[in-house]
C-alpha cells in the first residue's frame, strides 16, 4: 500500500474511534443539529485561520468552541427556541465565513475538499494532531463517564446526587469541538454528523448497555473507514462521502439483520 | 439529626414567585411529606431543597457531605439509550453486583436484572428507580411521586417498601404525594404547600385544619380516616377528624 492510504487509513480509524462514543452522546442528547451547527461554524474557523495565517485545526477549534458558548449564553436568555438559535448560528457562522474567503482573493482555495475532506491528502503531522486529540478526548470521556452518562440521563437527578452538570456539558461540547476540527479533514465538515450518527445507531441494534454501544459505534466507524475508502480506491470516488456511505450500508445490513433476528425470536416465542 | 433546614425559601422566575417563604425540616428518619395541588411548588420545592434550584431569597442549611438519594417525577429514558436494570443501578454510585441483586431483592424486581428500563411497566420502573435511589445508602432519600403509574394495591405495597426502606437505613425522606390517603396516616410531618406554605405539621392536625380544607374539600378529610390506621383522633358526625390532644402545628388561614 501506498503511503498516503496508510496514512488515511490511520487517520479515518483515529477518527474513529472517537466519533463512535461521542456519537452515541449526541444521539442519546438529540443533539444532531447541534454537531451540524458547529461543523457549519468550522467554514469560519478556516477562513479565520487563513486571515491570521494560523493553524488551521485552532482556527476552527476556537470558532466552534465560541459558537457553543454563544448558544450557551443564548440558550439561557431563553427568547428563542433552540433550533432557531441553532439555525441562526449556523447558517451566519456559515455566511460569514464565506464572505471572508470572498475577500482573501489571493488565496487559492479547493471549497470541496473542506465540504466533503480531503483524506489522502492527510500529512504524517496531522495524523499525529488526530491521535494525540484523539487521546485527549478518549482520556477525558473515560474519567468522565459516570458524570456525563448520569447527566445525560437526567441533568438533575446527576446533580442532586453530587456531580455537575453545567461543567459535564461544558466538556461535552468543547470535545465536540475538536471533533469537529479533526474531522473536517477526513469526511468534510457537511459530513461529520453523519459519522457522528450513523455508526452510533447502527451499533443501538446490538448493544443492550451504554458501553456496549459506545464500543460498538466505534468498530462500526472503524469498519466504515476501511470500507469506505477501499471502495473510493475501487470506485475513484471521493474518499468522505464514500466512508459514509460505507456506515449507511451498514446500517442498513444490521437493520435488516436485527429485523430477522427480532423475527425469528417472535416466532419461538409464539410457539 | 437535621439534614435539611429550608427557612423562608423563595424562588423567582421571570417575575413569578414559583414559591414563597417555604420553611421546612428534615431530620434522620424522618418523613416529611409535600402535598398540595398542581403548580404548587412541590416538585421545585424539592429541588430547592437538593440545591438544584437555587433560591432567590432565605437559607437553606443541609448536613455536610449530605449523601442523596433522588427519584425526579420525570425519569424518561431516551429510547436510544440502551439501559438494563442493573446498569440502572450504577449510574451514580458503584455498588457490587451482591449489593446490586440485594437491593432488587429487597424491591421486589430481581427478575428484571436483565430488563431494558424502557420495558417495564410503571409499578416496575418506579420500583427500579427506588432501588438505584437507596443503593446509595442515602442520609435523605427524595421521592418526587414515587406512585404515579401505579395501581392502588401496587401503590400501597410501595408505601411499605418505603416505610421499610426508613427503618433499615434511617434515613430522612422527603415525599411528594398528590395523594393523601395513605401517605398521611405514616409520615411524621405534612406539608401542604400552594405557593407558599399554608399549613404543616402532623397530618391529624393538618387535616382538620382549615386551610387545609378550604384545598381540598371535606371529602379529602373524610378519606384521609378511612385509611388512617393510628387512631389517635376521634371523628364528628360528618366524618371530619377531630386530632388528639397535645398536637403541634403551625396553619395559616386562607382569606
Amino acid at each position: 500500500m501506498d503511503d498516503f492510504i496508510i496514512r488515511a487509513m490511520l487517520a479515518g480509524i483515529g477518527l474513529a474511534l472517537v466519533s463512535g462514543p461521542l456519537g452515541c452522546f449526541v444521539v442519546w442528547r438529540r443533539m444532531a443539529y447541534f454537531g451540524d451547527t458547529m461543523a457549519h461554524s468550522a467554514l469560519l474557523g478556516v477562513a479565520l485561520a487563513f486571515l491570521l495565517n494560523i493553524n488551521l485545526m485552532l482556527g476552527v477549534l476556537a470558532v466552534t468552541v465560541t459558537v457553543s458558548i454563544c448558544l450557551l449564553i443564548l440558550q439561557k436568555r431563553g427568547s428563542l427556541s433552540t433550533d432557531a438559535l441553532l439555525g441562526l448560528l449556523s447558517h451566519s457562522a456559515l455566511a460569514l465565513g464565506m464572505v471572508l474567503i470572498a475577500f482573501m482573493s489571493d488565496l487559492r482555495f479547493d471549497l470541496l475538499s473542506l465540504l466533503f475532506g480531503d483524506i489522502l491528502s492527510v500529512g504524517n503531522a496531522d495524523v499525529i494532531a488526530i491521535y494525540a486529540c484523539a487521546a485527549v478526548i478518549l482520556g477525558l470521556m473515560y474519567f468522565l463517564w459516570r458524570p456525563l452518562l448520569a447527566s445525560t440521563v437526567n441533568r438533575e437527578l446527576a446533580e442532586a446526587e453530587g456531580f455537575n452538570p453545567d461543567l459535564t456539558q461544558l466538556i461535552f461540547m468543547v470535545m465536540m469541538a475538536a471533533i469537529i476540527a479533526i474531522a473536517m479533514k477526513i469526511v468534510g465538515v457537511l459530513l461529520i454528523t453523519a459519522l457522528l450518527i450513523i455508526p452510533a445507531a447502527t451499533a443501538r441494534w446490538f448493544a443492550k448497555t451504554p458501553e456496549q454501544m459506545a464500543v460498538a459505534s466505534a468498530i462500526i466507524g472503524i469498519a466504515s473507514v476501511i470500507l469506505g475508502l477501499e471502495g473510493s480506491l475501487q470506485f475513484d470516488s471521493a474518499s468522505g462521502p464514500s466512508i459514509v456511505v460505507a456506515s449507511l450500508c451498514i446500517f442498513l445490513l444490521s437493520l435488516f439483520a436485527s429485523r430477522l433476528i427480532n423475527g425469528v425470536l417472535a416466532k419461538d416465542k409464539g410457539q | 439529626m437535621q439534614l435539611i433546614e429550608m427557612d423562608g425559601v423563595g424562588i423567582k422566575r421571570q417575575g413569578r414567585w414559583l414559591i414563597q417563604n417555604v420553611s421546612l425540616n428534615v431530620k434522620s428518619g424522618e418523613i416529611v411529606t409535600l402535598i398540595g395541588p398542581n403548580g404548587a411548588g412541590k416538585s421545585t420545592t424539592a429541588k430547592t431543597a437538593l440545591g438544584v434550584l437555587k433560591a432567590d431569597v432565605g437559607t437553606i442549611k443541609r448536613k455536610p457531605d449530605l449523601t442523596v438519594g433522588y427519584v425526579p417525577q420525570k425519569l424518561a429514558i431516551d429510547w436510544t439509550m440502551p439501559l438494563t436494570v442493573r446498569r440502572l443501578m450504577s449510574l451514580t454510585a458503584k455498588p457490587t453486583a451482591a449489593e446490586i441483586e440485594a437491593v432488587l431483592e429487597k424491591t421486589g424486581i430481581p427478575h428484571l436484572i436483565n430488563s431494558n428500563v424502557q420495558q417495564l411497566s410503571g409499578g416496575e420502573y418506579q420500583r427500579a428507580l427506588l432501588a438505584r435511589a437507596i443503593l446509595r445508602r442515602p442520609d435523605l432519600l427524595v421521592l418526587d411521586e414515587p406512585v404515579q403509574g401505579v395501581d392502588y394495591s401496587g401503590e400501597i405495597a410501595l408505601y411499605n417498601l418505603i416505610l421499610k426502606i426508613r427503618e433499615e437505613l434511617n434515613c430522612g425522606i422527603l415525599l411528594i404525594s398528590h395523594d393523601l390517603h395513605v401517605v398521611m396516616a405514616q409520615t411524621d410531618t405534612v406539608v401542604c404547600l400552594n405557593g407558599h406554605v399554608c399549613c404543616s405539621g402532623a397530618p391529624e392536625h393538618v387535616a382538620a385544619s382549615d386551610a387545609y380544607k378550604q384545598m381540598f374539600g371535606d371529602a379529602a378529610s373524610q378519606s384521609l380516616a378511612i385509611y388512617h390506621h393510628h387512631h389517635d383522633h376521634s371523628h364528628k358526625a360528618d366524618g371530619t377528624i377531630v386530632p388528639s390532644k397535645g398536637d403541634s402545628g403551625d396553619c395559616c388561614n386562607h382569606g
